[in-house]
């Protein structure tokens, strides 16, 4: 069943699948994620020791670190990348650790508009997520 | 909003000007479509934050763009790496991620970038015109360039700098437009002491306290009184860019687009006014620290962020009064302070002293503090009293950088009341 239709900003792979993880608060990927893990290291963050690897990741709003990219594009290089990012508003330069990544040949996961609204909805649910942005439950 | 490309930038996206420069091209036009920005502009300069070791996905990067014969078609100064290459400072930073940090600096000298190593390029000859588009990283050289030299540009991230270094392009947003950089908060500290604001540590705390309340809002701080040295302008911007997303701001009667408060307005109502308070002072300052203010504990002392400027050296050599420091005294700079050090004798006097000078790098970017559990740290910077927690693991104080040198000297905290 189709439970969101997303916005998408950068696209991957044909089909993409996780568990979805709604962050409770924005985070800064730089000092906030550890690049080698994919685990919320910033202490002071409500989801502080889960890991971000492998979920399809809900992001409220991003804290700008000018070096989220390079965090980003880390963790698509090593394997401990979200299955994808839905965010509630496009962040560039996190963003730009995806497009970085298409340039070098590596598959990053996709990255969806959503409004933040309807993320909580999500949480804890394995989801498929379409390359036309579909978002849909699996069950 | 739909991306309008010229012909040559079409042209160079599609591979004319060779591999690399393609390469840099299409990050920038799709961080352009991202941003929804309509065209490029061209730029004047940059400042490339991205040589900073991350990963080995970073060395990649920069080596794929060497490789496509990529170069900067304008100006490029570094900010720091992960590395001292100037050997002044024991980095502890281990295989195979030192290999990787020297590989990325390397790439970056070939990609024709400057060896500045600073956060500071604005005090080492690198200071655009005001009203010139430029695109430059890091926090703290962003709030600069935009708030004290006049000049327009974006906060770029980690990939976008280098890659509109070698287009010579960048996205036209943000802060490139004149409508953007009008204040819409007022940030008034006219009903704080003289006394106060004329101290040292007035502007990182009142940064961290302006960062905090502004975000992301461009806004103008009133009530200053005389024009502060550049060097409290550096420290309010970084602080604030710490705490803030803070990209641009005004001091009435001082920073270039603020001969007045409303003329930095645009002659229209600010949406929010602060009107500072002492207490809300004690509160910024309080925050700075994470340990408590009686700590017996001090194991290290570290300034310079953003990097000393010369005249922050004499000051801490003038504060040392030729005492030597039983806890060592890290101090952060540039290769472009770090000469005149040299040829002054300076260097020699100020390492006798137990100052340990780190150049290229920072103390929170990189392993050379000592690994330590519960460790305590002394800055009087406010951005290493944010980062510092976070990045090494080191408690901090906060003080005065005479309180700095005096507690260094004894081996221990000493606050007086100017750090109170």
């Amino acid at each position: 069943m189709t439970a969101a239709r997303a916005d998408v900003l950068v696209g991957g792979a044909s089909q993409t699948r996780g568990e979805a993880l709604v962050l409770r608060a924005p985070i800064s990927f730089w000092g906030g994620v550890d690049p080698a893990t994919g685990a919320v290291v910033d202490v002071r963050h409500p989801d502080h020791g889960l890991s971000i690897a492998g979920r399809v990741l809900f992001l409220p709003g991003t804290i700008g670190s000018s070096s989220a990219s390079a965090v980003l594009l880390e963790l698509v290089r090593n394997g401990h990348a979200p299955a994808a990012l839905v965010l509630h508003e496009p962040d560039a330069i996190l963003l730009v650790g995806l497009i970085v990544a298409g340039e070098m040949g590596w598959q990053g996961p996709p990255a969806l508009r959503l409004d933040r609204s309807q993320h909580a909805a999500f949480e804890g649910r394995r989801l498929a997520i379409a390359p036309d942005g579909e978002i849909s439950l699996v069950a | 909003m739909t991306l309008r490309l010229t012909a040559e930038e079409r042209a160079s996206a599609g591979g004319r000007d060779g591999a690399g420069a393609a390469m840099a091209m299409r990050v920038v036009v799709e961080a352009a479509r991202l941003l929804g920005a309509e065209r490029l502009i061209p730029i004047h300069s940059a400042h490339i934050d991205g040589a900073l070791y991350h990963g080995a996905s970073g060395t990649l990067f920069a080596e794929r763009l060497v490789e496509g014969g990529a170069r900067v078609a304008v100006r490029s100064t570094l900010n720091v790496g992960a590395l001292d290459l100037t050997g002044c400072a024991r980095v502890r930073l281990a295989e195979p991620a030192r290999s990787l940090a020297r590989r990325m600096m390397d790439a970056y000298r070939t990609l024709g970038c400057e060896p500045s190593w600073t956060c500071a390029p604005y005090q080492a000859g690198h200071r655009p015109a005001a009203g010139t588009d430029v695109a430059w990283g890091e926090s703290n050289a962003v709030a600069f360039c935009n708030s004290v030299l006049g000049a327009r540009t974006n906060r770029y991230g980690d990939f976008l700098d280098i890659a509109c270094a070698i287009s010579g392009r960048a996205p036209l947003t943000g802060l490139h437009l004149a409508e953007n950089r009008r204040a819409r908060l007022v940030f008034d500290v006219s009903g704080l002491s003289r006394a106060f604001l004329d101290s040292e540590i007035a502007w990182p705390i009142l940064g961290a306290l302006y960062g905090r309340e502004a975000g992301d809002v461009v806004g103008v701080v009133t009530g200053v009184g005389a024009a502060p040295h550049e060097d409290r302008l550096k420290a309010f911007g970084a602080a604030a860019a710490s705490t803030g997303a803070v990209g641009l701001f005004h001091v009435a009667g001082v920073t270039p687009e603020a001969p007045d408060v409303e003329t930095a307005l645009g002659g229209e109502r600010p949406e929010s006014v602060i009107a500072v308070t002492a207490e809300m002072v004690a509160t910024a300052q309080a925050r700075l620290s994470t340990v408590d203010r009686g700590a017996a504990r001090l194991d290290a002392v570290a300034i310079g962020s953003p990097h000393l400027s010369a005249d922050e050296f004499a000051t801490l050599e003038g504060l040392l009064a030729g005492r030597k420091a039983r806890v060592a005294i890290h101090a952060c700079t540039g290769r472009h302070v770090l000469a005149g050090l040299e040829a002054s004798g300076s260097r020699k006097r100020l390492e006798t002293a137990g100052v340990v000078i780190v150049a290229d790098t920072c103390v929170v970017v990189t392993p050379i503090l000592p690994e330590t559990v519960g460790g305590v740290l002394m800055t009087n910077s406010g951005k290493f009293a944010h980062y510092a927690p976070g990045n090494i693991g080191y408690g901090v104080l906060y003080a005065s950088l005479a309180d700095c040198v005096e507690s260094a000297v004894a081996g221990r905290p000493r606050l007086t009341r100017a750090s109170e």
